[in-house]
């Protein structure tokens, strides 16, 4: 093992973003700089239902992925863990929940 | 730049000036001026979103402040009535609820007055009584969206509100009966800007793609802060362009607008069918005007409206206090579980009242009040603000309970400390009461035989009116 720093999505990627799609649900975005970035997030064997079902805690059958190599983004969408606005949701606009996928370091 | 969009003559095509993503964000009025010289023959602007939570349906009340509105509509009402073309607002007064759509028109009622402009005025009501909605459930007619399950009529009467989302036909019945300005209660974001283009023919493919790009104003330039944009509809596609000169749009500004705030990229189900923009192609025509073709609309067999619903879940009271001592945050954790193990037990021995009759949410912000366990930062923060939000049946048990954790969220220490600490609460008093909490309840749809059966016009206004 190395001290190497190796960089995380959010490093890489123009922008990683997550918002609400209506009130139950959350989409999240991967802008990634290049076909060849995109390639490494496209990857299934690295981003797949599983892994984000793992990382935000939630029913793998429920998570949605798209492809769009013409933008070099990756899309994931899942119901919302907890209905928009309740006493026990912490973020209304779901903007800050990219951040565990932000943090994912590519092997 | 004083081009004009490229593409067929004018009678040919249809030109949506979309200034805003929202009524009472403000833009610079400049813009507007540009879009009617490059020959709007609409202008269409969403007042609403479900985006800030359910308060606002089920209140009833606006996001927005009723100065902000009033300057974004003058300048919009102005601007249609020099052009002689129909002004267009959606989901007026956040909600699209009756009372906002009524709070818009008292808005544009006093601009028109002031401004001497004689316009007429259609209010289209989304608002649905439960009575009405229940009689559509017991003939099968209410069917869910994904993630929610089969309604009852339970839930349907304990809305405080609810809206249906109108298409564009409503919109399109208002306009046809002679409005200036229609204010529509709950649309989708995507009718306000596509009734007026599919009244004159244009084709659905590019026009309900052109709707839904435009529906946040600057959204889908390379900079969304430099005010709205100008989609050219015609028989093949749609051209688009920001109303700054300055500003831009690139094809993968555009695409990537069909990427917000939706579950499918390719697929945009609207109350008469879905869009479909897996094969369409974007081409820059210049450095900031990009040209948009083979969007298709599939007509659905079944014409849907979606139902918004709100209610009230009890009411809250909030306090907030912060920790700063080391000792404490490196035991956040125990801290945290152990204010809300004494919290139970006191509210219990003071107000006799057991977990299941009131909730209790503890935050601590600076921790991990956002995202909880899922959080992938760890080690001791430097400093945690922590936020009680207590919701009870009433205000009076919810700030009763507050006002129990108060000497806790002053003194409580961790359980290996030998002395009692003193926190540092934000404010005198600790409480805050935040009146009646709401939530989301409805994701359904309802068949309909006539896409404007569930809506309501009622016009005012006009040359004669003064």
């Amino acid at each position: 093992m190395t001290d190497e720093h190796r960089p995380t999505l959010g490093e890489m990627a123009l922008e990683v973003r997550s918002k609400n799609a209506g009130p139950f649900w959350i989409t999240m975005e991967l802008f990634m700089r290049s076909a060849q970035d995109y390639a490494v997030v496209a990857d299934e064997s690295f981003i797949n239902a599983d892994v984000i079902a793992a990382l935000y805690d939630l029913d793998p059958a429920n998570i949605q992925i798209f492809h769009i190599p013409a933008l070099n983004v990756v899309k994931i969408s899942f119901p919302r863990p907890v209905a928009q606005g309740g006493l026990r949701d912490r973020d209304i606009h779901a903007g800050q929940h990219h951040v565990p996928l932000a943090a994912l370091v590519p092997a | 730049m004083t081009t004009t969009p490229a593409g067929p003559a004018p009678d040919r095509a249809v030109r949506v000036l979309s200034p805003t993503g929202m009524v009472g964000a403000g833009f610079p009025p400049e813009t507007v001026d540009r879009g009617i010289r490059l020959g709007a023959d609409v202008i269409a602007v969403d007042g609403g979103s479900t985006d800030s939570g359910p308060y606002y349906l089920g209140s009833g009340t606006a996001k927005t402040t009723a100065a902000a509105v009033a300057a974004d509509l003058r300048i919009l009402l102005r601007a249609a009535a020099g052009a002689g073309i129909p002004l267009i607002v959606g989901s007026c007064g956040t909600s699209g609820a009756d009372a906002g759509v009524d709070w818009v028109a008292g808005i544009v009622d006093a601009i028109l007055r002031e401004e001497g402009l004689a316009l007429t005025v259609a209010r289209v009501y989304s608002e649905q009584t439960a009575a009405a909605l229940k009689e559509r459930l017991g003939q099968g007619r209410i069917h869910p969206l994904p993630p929610m399950g089969d309604l009852d009529a339970a839930t349907l009467e304990g809305c405080s509100h609810i809206v249906g989302m109108m298409g564009h036909e409503p919109i399109a019945d208002a306009l046809r009966a002679g409005a200036d300005v229609v204010l529509a209660g709950r649309a989708t974001d995507t009718a306000v800007a596509a009734a007026y283009p599919l009244m004159r023919g244009m084709p659905a493919g590019p026009t309900w793609h052109a709707s839904k790009i435009v529906e946040c104003g600057g959204q889908c330039t390379t900079d969304p802060r430099a005010g709205g944009v100008l989609a050219t509809i015609d028989q093949r596609g749609f051209t688009i362009e920001p109303l700054d000169p300055s500003n831009a749009c690139t094809p993968a500004s555009v695409a990537a607008h069909m990427l917000y705030e939706t579950v499918d990229p390719f697929r945009m189900r609207e109350p008469a069918g879905t869009l479909l923009v897996s094969d369409a192609v974007y081409t820059a025509l210049d450095d900031r005007r990009v040209r948009v073709e083979k969007s298709r609309f599939e007509h659905a067999g079944q014409h849907t409206i979606k139902l918004e619903g709100a209610r009230v879940t009890g009411y809250e009271t909030m306090s907030f206090s912060a920790i700063r001592d080391p000792h404490i945050l490196s035991r956040i954790d125990e801290w945290v579980a152990l204010l809300r193990e004494i919290l139970t037990g006191r509210v219990r021995q003071t107000l006799g009242l057991g977990p299941s009759e009131y909730a209790v949410d503890i935050r601590p912000y600076g921790y991990n009040a956002v995202l909880g366990d899922i959080d992938p930062a760890a080690g001791p923060p430097r400093e945690v603000g922590v936020l009680l939000l207590v919701n009870a049946p009433d205000q009076a048990t919810a700030t009763a309970i507050a006002k129990v954790a108060n000497p806790l969220m002053l003194h409580l220490p961790t359980p290996d400390m030998d002395h009692l600490p003193s926190l540092a609460f934000a404010t005198s008093p600790a409480e805050t009461e935040r009146g009646a909490a709401y939530e989301f309840v409805l994701n359904h749809v309802v068949d309909v035989d006539d896409p404007s059966e569930m809506f309501r016009i009622e016009t005012a206004g006009g040359p004669s009116r003064d």
